[in-house]
């Protein structure tokens, strides 16, 4: 566990939802959760959540911070937004979602080799290189996210796709080699790192 | 009477009527067979040219009595209001055209049918009398309010600003009843977001100073005698000081007396003082007057308050109520606000299992109080235990399934609302339920509530069937929840607020305005002689015969409002004003010595007997169609409207209530040779749907043993069915006509034809 963790235990004690609230994007509208489960019945994934959206928003009400924190159910969100459509007191459900798994994430709570997290970090990374996404880079990091063997094998297996859209002109192979960035990409640099600032800095002072 | 009697019979020949039938042979029967003094046809009779044709001749030829063979008698009932007329309608149109099948081959039943209703509709009209008002009762523009709580005040000053008097009859010292504890109440008007004052103070004084309202404080009723617009009620005062007064209505708004949370030792109630009702923590509030809550026990300020929904309701278990009391998850959410506004950093939950939040404010005040930071978790408390100066309240997570606990310095008890009632009259009486339960049977009668408290009576009426109002459910004075508030089951006295169904403040001041509505509307009902819901306006009222009468008692026992008294010769004693003309009496009288002046055994029997009965030989069945008029003849009618088909064979005959059905007309029709006998009313059960109350139900009794008349008549008891019928049924009312014709083709025709 990080030291941000034990401060953040320290600071708020048994009020985890006003952690959730101060700390987690969207966190404020936990409290407005009625209970009526519609967002866990009407989840594509939610079957295969230990914790639906609904039980998560009980267990923040609970004080379960670890359980909530360390649960790889909020990872399983696909943003398909079917919750926050039908959510009867109109919380944006998904955000929330997203929004504890940052913070989890933060804390280094997140479950380890969650393939999720791990996608999630690979295309953070691959973006805030050129302010854009390298299709082809994230595309081969992503063969090789679970080693070397199983990459090639992963290559081998998408090698006729990966042909097509050569031929196609879809996919540019001199990508591979830095590829293209941004206009003004130390703009964007500084523009990341100044917000990266900012939440640092709120996190820090909630941490006391 | 009958020498002044002249006939006008009109047909229509509109809606299609004039192209499916012989109406020169209809105008032809009413004249011969009929017996109208005259008789025209118009191609369309309710319009105004035809409307003004029936005026001319009521006013130019004197007739007063008239029969009208078009649509069914619900249809235009506007159009053909001719007062101080006795009318009748044969339902040519519903009853028969709508409901055969246009078709050559049969058009011979279609006719018959149609010639049969004209001269049941004549035969009707002949029979009967053009109804008087009884005089009985003059306008006595002044109303008694039974309670000064926020629903008798609300009651008066409604009643005050129609322009009538009122007076309210309080047992305790001063007004305002339970309201007046209360610390602040749930917003009325938007936003709703904080607890507003109770306004109780100001209702008082409006009260207070409201010329035409006198209250009346430490005092009872002593004694209620009459009907409505005339009763004669004495008020006691603790002083031993007795008044007398003649009222023209009674309001009852007796309210609730709180639930006994000594019932629930679970929750540690009566163990430690941090446990407190509701209503307590309106106490404590009020002491803190805006300053920090403290706890009972130390004084110390409530950091941490646990409030528990349900506390011994929506419960079958010994001692709960089984009912949900509607007002207290509001309540608690106000309650958690006290809190949270003097310390929003105090722990406020509320443990529920189902939050419910009726009214205009709910859902709103629900969010405010989420906002505030009012934590609401969906749990079942099985326990609270006191301990080391905390408590623990044991409960199950209903959203995460496992069973938890949380400490907390006070728990508040959501409980409810016991309705303050006197005893039912109808409850089965102590000696019945012993013999009950050594014989091991169970009545069809619901137990008496174990949630009545009170058996002190409320009103002291002198009434035959008892004391107070009947009870509806669990010791609430109401005669439907749904189909007709505020109405009990004595006429002229009506129930509102929190004795009528549990409720909060707001509903009880709407209850109270729509009880003083229908208070003033009774009386002066009685003052014109006419009827209230559900005939309101009618001006028939049983009279009776009293040399033939045997005094068997069964009409004031029958009677589903206990209208009829006993006089001192114990003949029964008809307050006309009570009554609300079912006719239950008429059809509960073994010597048929009561009747309506347009509704009696002869106008049903005369019916029955005008319809033409065709030999055995002729293969034409006659069934007998008794529906009551509420429900299951308008089924019919609607039926025929969407085309459903109804047997050529049946003859339905409209009655005011299945409780007014005279076993004679069964027998005499059974007698002359009908092959079938229908009878339709009301679903009589718990959740009845019979406009008075008791009317289904009683027939039902009664013909439970009409299957030993038929086989004294040694006919088969297949010919008389009785069912319940809802206003809904439009497919099943004439397929249950339909299946006594299948029913009369298999057993064969009656052998009673001549």
């Amino acid at each position: 566990m990080s030291e941000l963790n034990q401060q953040m235990i320290e600071q708020y004690r048994t009020r985890f939802l006003q952690e959730v609230e101060a700390n987690v994007e969207e966190g404020e509208w936990v409290k407005m959760c009625m209970q009526c489960g519609v967002c866990s019945g009407s989840c594509p994934l939610g079957k295969h959540w230990a914790h639906p959206p609904q039980e998560i928003f009980m267990m923040i009400r609970a004080g379960k911070r670890e359980e909530v924190l360390t649960s790889d159910s909020m990872w399983m969100c696909t943003s398909c937004y079917n919750c926050i459509v039908r959510c009867p007191r109109g919380l944006p459900i998904t955000h929330i979602m997203h929004g504890l798994a940052t913070y989890a994430k933060r804390l280094g709570l997140a479950p380890k080799n969650q393939p999720t997290a791990k996608f999630a970090q690979l295309f953070w990374d691959n973006l805030v290189k050129k302010g854009r996404v390298n299709e082809l880079k994230l595309g081969l990091s992503l063969y090789f996210m679970n080693g070397f063997g199983e990459g090639i094998k992963v290559a081998m297996k998408q090698q006729a796709i990966g042909l097509g859209m050569l031929r196609t002109k879809r996919m540019n192979p001199m990508e591979v080699v830095g590829g293209h960035a941004v206009k003004d990409l130390d703009g964007f640099h500084k523009m990341i790192r100044k917000a990266q600032e900012l939440e640092d800095a709120r996190i820090k002072q909630n941490a006391g | 009477m009958a020498d002044d009697k002249k006939f006008g019979g009109y047909i229509c020949t509109g809606c299609g009527i004039g192209e499916r039938l012989d109406t020169d042979q209809l105008e032809q029967i009413a004249l011969r067979e009929g017996k109208m003094n005259l008789c025209r046809q118009h191609p369309m009779l309710c319009s105004a040219e035809g409307v003004q044709m029936i005026q001319d001749d009521i006013d130019n030829e004197g007739v007063n009595h008239v029969m009208i063979a078009a649509c069914s008698r619900r249809a235009k009932v506007e159009a053909f209001n001719f007062p101080r007329v006795a009318l009748s309608r044969a339902n040519l149109r519903e009853g028969v055209i709508w409901s055969r099948p246009d078709t050559e081959e049969n058009r011979e039943t279609t006719q018959e049918k149609a010639d049969d209703y004209v001269r049941m509709g004549c035969a009707e009209v002949r029979f009967m009398e053009i109804p008087e008002p009884s005089g009985e009762q003059e306008l006595n523009k002044h109303i008694l309010v039974v309670g000064g709580g926020v629903t008798g005040m609300q009651a008066a000053l409604e009643v005050a600003e129609a322009g009538y008097n009122a007076t309210i009859v309080e047992k305790a010292a001063q007004l305002g009843g339970h309201m007046a504890q209360v610390y602040r109440r749930v917003p009325t008007r938007s936003p709703y977001v904080d607890p507003q004052d109770t306004q109780v103070a100001d209702l008082v004084s409006r009260v207070m100073s409201n010329e035409r309202i006198t209250v009346y404080t430490n005092a009872r009723v002593a004694q209620s005698s009459g009907a409505p617009g005339r009763f004669s009620v004495e008020i006691a005062r603790e002083s031993g000081e007795t008044l007398n007064g003649s009222f023209g209505a009674i309001i009852q708004a007796s309210g609730f007396k709180p639930y006994d949370a000594n019932n629930l030792p679970e929750f540690a109630y009566g163990k430690t003082p941090d446990v407190v009702t509701n209503l307590e923590l309106e106490r404590l509030a009020r002491e803190a007057d805006g300053g920090p809550i403290k706890r009972p026990s130390d004084g110390k300020e409530v950091q941490a308050v646990a409030f528990v929904q349900c506390a011994g309701q929506r419960s079958d278990k010994e001692g709960h109520l089984p009912y949900c009391s509607g007002f207290c998850c509001t309540t608690s959410i106000k309650q958690a606000m006290y809190f949270k506004q003097q310390n929003p950093g105090c722990d406020t939950t509320v443990l529920f299992t189902d939050l419910r939040t009726p009214g205009a404010p709910g859902e709103d005040f629900y969010r405010a109080a989420q906002r505030k930071e009012v934590t609401f978790s969906k749990g079942e408390v099985s326990e609270v235990v006191s301990a080391d100066g905390e408590l623990r309240v044991k409960f199950k997570d209903l959203i995460l399934n496992e069973d938890t606990e949380m400490t907390c310095d006070l728990v508040v008890l959501a409980t409810g609302q016991v309705p303050n009632t006197g005893p039912d009259p109808y409850a089965a009486p102590l000696e019945a339920e012993d013999e009950e339960e050594e014989g091991g049977e169970t009545a069809g009668e619901e137990a008496t509530p174990q949630v009545s408290v009170s058996v002190e009576s409320i009103l002291n009426l002198d009434y035959r069937q008892g004391t107070d109002l009947p009870h509806l459910r669990h010791g609430f004075v109401d005669s439907h929840f749904i189909c007709f508030p505020y109405e009990t089951r004595r006429t002229g006295i009506y129930a509102a607020g929190p004795c009528r169904r549990p409720m909060d403040s707001a509903q009880a001041r709407d209850d109270a305005a729509g009880a003083a509505m229908k208070a003033i509307q009774a009386t002066v009902h009685a003052a014109w002689g006419q009827a209230v819901h559900p005939r309101a306006g009618d001006l028939s009222f049983p009279r009776f015969r009293k040399e033939g009468c045997t005094q068997c008692k069964r009409c004031t026992v029958e009677c589903p409002f206990g209208a009829i008294n006993e006089d001192e010769e114990r003949y029964p004693q008809f307050n006309e004003a009570r009554c609300r003309r079912c006719g239950t009496c008429m059809g509960a009288c073994p010597v048929r010595v009561i009747s309506f002046a347009n509704y009696s055994i002869d106008t049903v029997g005369q019916q029955i007997k005008a319809v033409d009965v065709p030999d055995e030989y002729s293969e034409k069945p006659r069934i007998l169609v008794l529906a009551c008029e509420n429900d299951a003849y308008p089924a019919l009618d609607m039926a025929a409207m969407a085309g459903e088909e109804i047997s050529p064979w049946s003859r339905v005959v409209p009655v005011r209530c299945l409780g007014s059905v005279s076993l004679s007309w069964i027998t005499d029709s059974l007698n002359s040779g009908y092959d079938g006998v229908v009878l339709m009313g009301c679903r009589k059960d718990d959740d009845y749907q019979c406009h008075f109350v008791r009317g289904s139900a009683m027939a039902h009794e009664r013909l439970s043993k009409v299957g030993d008349t038929l086989q004294q008549l040694n006919l088969e008891t297949e010919r008389v069915a009785v069912y319940e019928v809802a206003i809904t049924d439009t497919k099943r009312a004439p397929q249950l006509i339909n299946d006594m014709a299948k029913t009369v083709d298999e057993i064969g025709m009656s052998p009673f034809k001549f």
